[in-house]
């Protein structure tokens, strides 16, 4: 039996900003439907990583490989299309736009439709608005369809941030610290919406909370100084003294 | 829903009637404000709804007068006044569009002012196109039968053409297309981040802006009679960017009120001052100062009415 291809698979990529180096010729591959962390330092390149994935910077160097098909240096909007979504470590939302507006737009982002200028014939609205109306449930927000996302509490923009990425229906889904801010109760909450997420969506999860860690990923991947430190299992990368040393020594 | 579409054709009807009742000076006002309307509300579509300031809008109210002016002096039909100006003024702002669309801020201002001087520039020496006298003697159209050199039809041609304006672009910002725009205009990365290639919308609204401005520039042409390269030159972009401030941007009607407060402001005031223009500066520091949302903006605070 040979072993399913990687759904995405990164070889080598590195990213400089002048003379500092943020990505250092990180290789890293995950299998479809896998859940996978990535832990590591502040500054140890996590976030320039998800931007180097989707195209928001183009890598000094490397390869990214997403099903098959190189996606290294497209545009946001093109890997967005071949199906890698994110969210983002600050909030980034439509802000006086309601909640369900922010997930139909999401949801109608394949494009089909929206050069319909005139309005006229709007098969596909009813099914974006479904589609919305079912993330919102998913990130708990059913009750909430009608509020400007800016009126939102901190914690439920958090949730609507997930949606908004989760609403593009993608095959990956990149969070960069969903529970970055939250109380342990919304941290909690989060946590519990994420494993609630159907399987056949493989989620590349940067975050910091080592309780949502164990609870969520598979496997877990650490960066420092923007070089691959680890792999493994949790148990695995807890045993390993490198990854105290990195979290609790060099601080 | 029901009640806007009786009260937009009541004020279309009392619109269309006003010839009936009123003197021929409050009529040609009218009728400078139904066009400058039509300008104003094609600005709003990008200011308002896609979040572009442009400041060469009048490029393509340039280019439709220039158009129709030279095409009805040989046909005066429905194609030289309407369908090629609107047709040239589209492609125009699909060239000037292609270059300024890559910017944003201050950068989108500075280059569509650019080019629209450009036209001007190119206006003011050519001489098949009049130089600084422009062209004059313009004929108006015969179209459907109507001879529009009759005030009456021409009336109704203006208020017509004005209400479809506002028709259209009204459909245009409530479409899946509008709804693009505004998730653009509220925040562009993430509408990238998502799966949207923004610049081709914001393309696309910048060439129907375009579009509809040259055909309120055609219709300058037609209701005058002539035009000159004035019509290309900043002030008219700078004039149309007051009146949809003052209106109210993002809501069309707002637009078309501030094309009417601006243009009768210009001809009550400048009846009793040469110094017209010191008062409309102070006007428009009071609106952004006191009611940065305009009119329109003032009305519902005032009123608790919603979009």
């Amino acid at each position: 039996m040979t072993p399913a291809p990687a759904l995405l698979s990164i070889e080598r990529l590195s990213r400089h900003f002048g003379a500092l180096v943020a990505v250092n010729a990180v290789s890293l591959s995950v299998a479809a439907d896998e859940r996978r962390a990535i832990i590591g330092p502040n500054g140890a390149g996590k976030t320039t990583l998800f931007n180097l994935i989707t195209g928001q910077l183009p890598p000094s160097a490397g390869r990214i490989v997403f099903d098959e098909e190189p996606i290294t240096g497209l545009p946001p909007h093109t890997v967005a299309r071949r199906g890698i979504s994110r969210s983002f470590q600050r909030t980034n939302l439509f802000p006086t736009l309601d909640v369900l507006e922010n997930l139909r737009l999401a949801a109608a982002a394949d494009g089909r439709g929206s050069y319909n200028v005139l309005g006229f014939g709007m098969a596909r609205w009813a099914a974006q608005l479904e589609r919305a109306a079912e993330v919102a449930e998913a990130v708990g927000l059913a009750g909430r369809l009608g509020a400007p996302a800016g009126s939102l509490s901190y914690g439920e923009q958090r949730q609507l941030e997930v949606g908004v990425a989760l609403a593009t229906s993608p095959k990956l889904l990149l969070l960069d610290e969903p529970t970055a801010g939250m109380s342990p109760e919304e941290t909690e909450r989060m946590t519990r919406m994420l494993e609630r997420l159907p399987r056949g969506v493989t989620l590349l999860i940067i975050e910091h909370d080592m309780d949502v860690v164990s609870s969520l990923a598979d496997r877990v991947t650490v960066l420092h100084y923007g070089e691959v430190l680890t792999e493994g299992s949790f148990d695995e990368v807890k045993a390993d003294p490198r990854v105290y040393e990195v979290y609790l020594g060099s601080a | 829903m029901i009640f806007r579409a009786a009260a937009f054709a009541a004020l279309v009807i009392v619109l269309a009637a006003v010839p009936l009742f009123a003197g021929a000076y409050p009529v040609k006002l009218l009728e400078e404000i139904l066009i400058w309307g039509i300008f104003a509300m094609s600005l709003d579509l990008l200011m308002g709804y896609a979040g572009m300031v442009s400041f060469g809008h009048s490029a393509f109210f340039g280019v439709g007068g220039y158009l129709a002016a030279l095409l009805l002096k040989s046909a005066p039909g429905a194609a030289s006044a309407l369908l090629l100006p609107a047709l040239g003024a589209g492609l125009c702002a699909l060239a000037i569009g292609f270059f300024s669309i890559r910017v944003s801020g201050v950068y989108f201002i500075m280059l569509t002012l650019a080019f629209s001087q450009m036209f001007y520039a190119v206006a003011f020496q050519a001489a098949w196109l009049g130089a600084e006298d422009g062209i004059v003697g313009v004929p108006r159209p015969i179209i459907l039968g109507a001879d529009l050199g009759r005030p009456m039809s021409f009336h109704l041609y203006l208020v017509a053409l004005c209400a479809l304006a506002a028709l259209v672009l009204w459909r245009v910002v409530r479409s899946p297309f509008g709804h693009v725009l505004r998730g653009i205009h509220e925040n562009e990365a993430r509408m990238q981040a998502v799966g949207y290639p923004v610049n081709r919308y914001k393309l696309l609204a910048f060439v129907i802006a375009g579009i509809i401005a040259g055909v309120a520039g055609s219709l300058y042409t037609q209701f005058v009679g002539s035009i000159t390269p004035d019509a290309f030159f900043w002030t008219a972009s700078g004039e149309v960017l007051l009146m949809v401030i003052i209106g109210g941007t993002g809501t069309l009607g707002g637009a078309a009120l501030g094309a009417a407060a601006f243009i009768l402001l210009q001809s009550l005031v400048s009846s009793y001052t040469e110094r017209w223009m010191l008062i409309l500066g102070l006007t428009f520091i009071l609106f952004v100062l006191f009611a940065p949302g305009g009119i329109v903006g003032a009305l519902r605070g005032r009123i608790g009415l919603r979009a």
